[in-house]
């Protein structure tokens, strides 16, 4: 019996990208590294226009403890270092490089000298690794949790909940070695004894080959997990596979003794302490209707949507949206000048029939929001008390808690901007809580 | 301009779902229920149910034009509302008093306060009431499916009467037995909502609660002392199986969480038995429904769910 959490909803899986192996993209004429590519403190530029760069080297930095560095994913000259327009669709600092198409490699690199649970810890920071399934949390600070929280479960997450997306699934079809060698780097060095590595059920190739490829380290079990949206969610990742509830209220998965992280993650620290080359390029599913060779490409980081689907063949058509991420959670772009950051995971490009909006209608309270909800609350109320303003009721009902995955909006019948709405309601809550 | 992309918040995906699709598989559900109508009650029944939710869907679409609003009649949900209205009226009803029906229905209980999604009642049930009230000779004058006659009794007036038996649970299974239109036939309503359950549009909990609770009440607190009543007779006779799949279900007037529907299926099936038992009506299912209704806001108010890992919320 799977184990399966109450709420979410049955997305469209449409990977058909699945089988297709991951092609490693030519090195743009020219890259744009943002100074922001995870939660935490922006990094500041440690070049100038005009230095030359070589690949790896360290570009930006930030003295902050919540912060990665970022790295030149190519060898150039610095052309550029302002704000520049970001995937989010503010302008970000960012540092732009004419590439020299040689690729020389930064000679500082080379595999990191691990002694100790901080060297190691260290040595994850020097490699700009952040989450790289979705927010970009750094993972230096994710495997330092407080003293006080004994960690039983390393949860490793390939559940790819999202519709199209399949490059944390190729990681596992190409790279399954590497996953577990990570797993086990990171078991070693911190100690955890057990890791478990959840995959959904619309994968049972990835399945199989893990579950064999884990057999030997009794440590590393596979677990099959239902496929339903938004089961990759840390919450519901971790009720799914261990039973434990992440306490609601801004709590981690620490104080469950969990700590979870992306498939892709967990084999680049397996790569990373092996050569030391930091994190400068990242798999990137390109799909959708208007894409005229839809696949999955090993992209430089900072590489534009524009290079990244001329690779791709270009649009069969005109496009009508650009989504970077996937159809239930991804940013829609307004230009194709946006850079591929450490956590893109999907470039998604979609004709009118496909990302036109819906017209809204009247919420005829039948329920389904409700019962699509993974974290219990009433999408309806919330959406009905921001409409009308009543930003001090939606405490009450819990507006915090929200996870926006957008389970919500995708079910209800009257095309109601439910999680739309609570972004809007969050957002004003959290204002207020800052005044008082 | 030209090359301009389109932006908005996610998702970006939507669910193939609609009001209108909503409301057309619950007109399908219903159609068992019409069909055993016209075929118990004859072309009668069939002027009324034709009447009644062409009333409502003119209704509809002169108030919201009265209104200045959006036109809504393309959702169906007048037509449900029409439909429902039918099925719980006499197959002898005047017609003008089914329009009036119709009328009290739309304009009154629905569009008057905000249309679709804000009624604080059913509309069919509430105008039903209301009819009862102003007509309550018209609106118990009952037919006998057999002889086209005036009935003596429906089911539970038999039962009011102390005249028990006189119908057997296969006619009241299969409907041939006097009483409103959609409400006689427990085979065409269990149809209709093995048709709903089927489609998701509801699920089993209200109607097996409100169901539920009616058939223990009745038959703990029994004529002759405590655990003799009949079940099996109350479930089958008169409104409550119409009530229970068709009216109680109704999203806008029940309460939207898990919890909030068990405790108002429940309170249904109290008032219910309540009046059945001891009120001086045979019948009590659409009251039951409406006062439950009307508490709706208060269950919904009560019954915040506790977010997922969270605790609960102290006022």
């Amino acid at each position: 019996m799977l184990k399966i959490f109450r709420g979410g909803v049955n997305t469209p899986h449409r990977k058909n990208t699945e089988e297709s192996k991951t092609l490693v993209m030519d090195i743009p004429s020219r890259v744009i590294i943002p100074m922001v590519q995870h939660i935490g403190a922006p990094c500041t530029p440690t070049v100038k226009k005009g230095d030359l760069v070589k690949v790896g080297q360290v570009i930006g930095n930030s003295e902050a403890y919540v912060s990665a560095p970022v790295h030149a994913s190519v060898s150039g000259t610095v052309t550029r270092v302002e704000p520049m327009l970001y995937a989010s669709g503010k302008q970000v600092m960012s540092v732009e490089i004419q590439t020299d198409g040689n690729q020389d490699v930064d000679e500082n690199i080379q595999p990191p000298v691990i002694h100790s649970r901080d060297d190691f810890l260290k040595a994850l920071r020097n490699s700009g690794l952040v989450g790289l399934g979705g927010a970009g949390f750094p993972t230096h600070v994710k495997l330092n949790p407080p003293k006080d929280k004994s960690i039983e479960y390393l949860i490793i997450n390939g559940a790819e909940c999202e519709p199209y997306i399949t490059s944390d699934y190729r990681e596992l079809m190409e790279n399954a070695h590497g996953v577990i060698k990570g797993i086990q780097l990171v078991l070693d060095m911190l100690g955890i004894p057990k890791a478990i590595i959840g995959v959904e059920d619309n994968k049972p190739k990835a399945i199989q080959l893990l579950t064999e490829k884990a057999a030997a380290d009794n440590r590393i079990s596979v677990k099959t997990l239902h496929s339903r949206y938004p089961q990759g969610a840390e919450k519901t990742l971790i009720y799914t596979v261990t039973g434990r509830k992440v306490p609601a209220g801004g709590k981690l998965p620490a104080d469950v003794g969990c700590i979870v992280l992306n498939v892709n993650s967990v084999s680049f620290i397996a790569s990373y302490i092996e050569t030391g080359m930091p994190l400068i390029h990242k798999r990137v599913t390109v799909d959708g209707p208007v894409i005229k060779r839809p696949q999955n490409v090993l992209v430089p980081i900072g590489t534009s949507l524009r290079d990244l689907i001329d690779f791709c063949g270009g649009f069969q058509e005109k496009p009508f949206k650009i989504l970077m991420g996937g159809p239930m959670m991804g940013i829609a772009q307004y230009s194709l000048d946006t850079s591929v950051i450490k956590n893109t995971n999907a470039i998604l490009a979609f004709d009118k029939k496909e990302g036109d909006l819906p017209s809204e209608s009247a919420c005829i309270r039948c329920g389904r929001c409700v019962d699509a909800c993974p974290m219990h609350l009433i999408p309806s109320d919330l959406n009905r008390l921001v409409m009308a303003g009543k930003y001090d009721e939606l405490g009450a009902y819990h507006i915090l808690d929200c996870i926006e995955c957008g389970s919500c909006s995708y079910v209800c019948p009257a095309k109601r901007y439910l999680v739309q709405s609570i972004r809007i309601g969050k957002d004003a809550v959290r204002k207020n809580a800052k005044k008082a | 301009m030209e090359n301009r992309l389109f932006v908005s918040s996610s998702p970006h995906l939507r669910e193939n779902a609609s009001t209108r699709k909503i409301m057309l598989d619950v007109i399908i559900a219903l159609l068992p229920a019409v069909v055993a109508g016209i075929w118990f009650f004859g072309m009668r029944a069939a002027l009324v149910i034709i009447v009644t939710v062409a009333a409502a869907v003119l209704t509809e679409y002169l108030m919201r034009l009265g209104l200045k609003r959006e036109q809504t009649v393309s959702d169906l949900s007048a037509v449900v509302t029409g439909l429902l209205l039918a099925l719980n009226l006499p197959p002898s009803i005047p017609i003008w008093i089914a329009i009036v029906g119709s009328v009290i229905a739309i304009a009154l209980i629905k569009q008057l306060f905000g249309g679709l999604g804000q009624n604080f009642m059913n509309p069919a049930l509430g105008a039903r009431v209301m009819l009862v009230v102003a007509w309550a000779g018209r609106m118990t004058t009952w037919t006998d499916p057999v002889t086209d006659a005036v009935a003596t009794a429906t089911p539970l007036g038999a039962l009011k009467e102390g005249t028990l038996q006189s119908f057997s649970y296969s006619e009241l299974f299969w409907g041939n037995i006097a009483g409103c239109i959609g409400e006689t036939s427990a085979f065409a309503i269990l149809l209709g909502c093995a048709w709903l359950l089927a489609r998701k549009v509801i699920t089993w909990r209200i109607p097996v609660f409100f169901v539920g609770t009616v058939a223990l009440l009745t038959w703990v607190l029994g004529p002759d002392g405590l655990f003799t009543g009949d079940p099996l007779y109350h479930i089958l006779a008169g409104g409550l199986m119409l009530g229970a799949v068709f009216m109680a279900t109704d999203y806008v007037t029940n309460p939207i969480t898990r919890k909030g529907r068990i405790i108002f299926a429940i309170g249904c099936g109290v008032l219910t038995s309540l009046f059945r038992l001891y009120g001086n009506m045979p019948e009590g299912v659409s009251f039951a429904i409406i006062l439950m209704n009307i508490v709706t806001p208060l269950i919904d108010r009560h019954t915040v769910p506790v977010s997922f890992g969270g605790e609960r919320h102290v006022e």
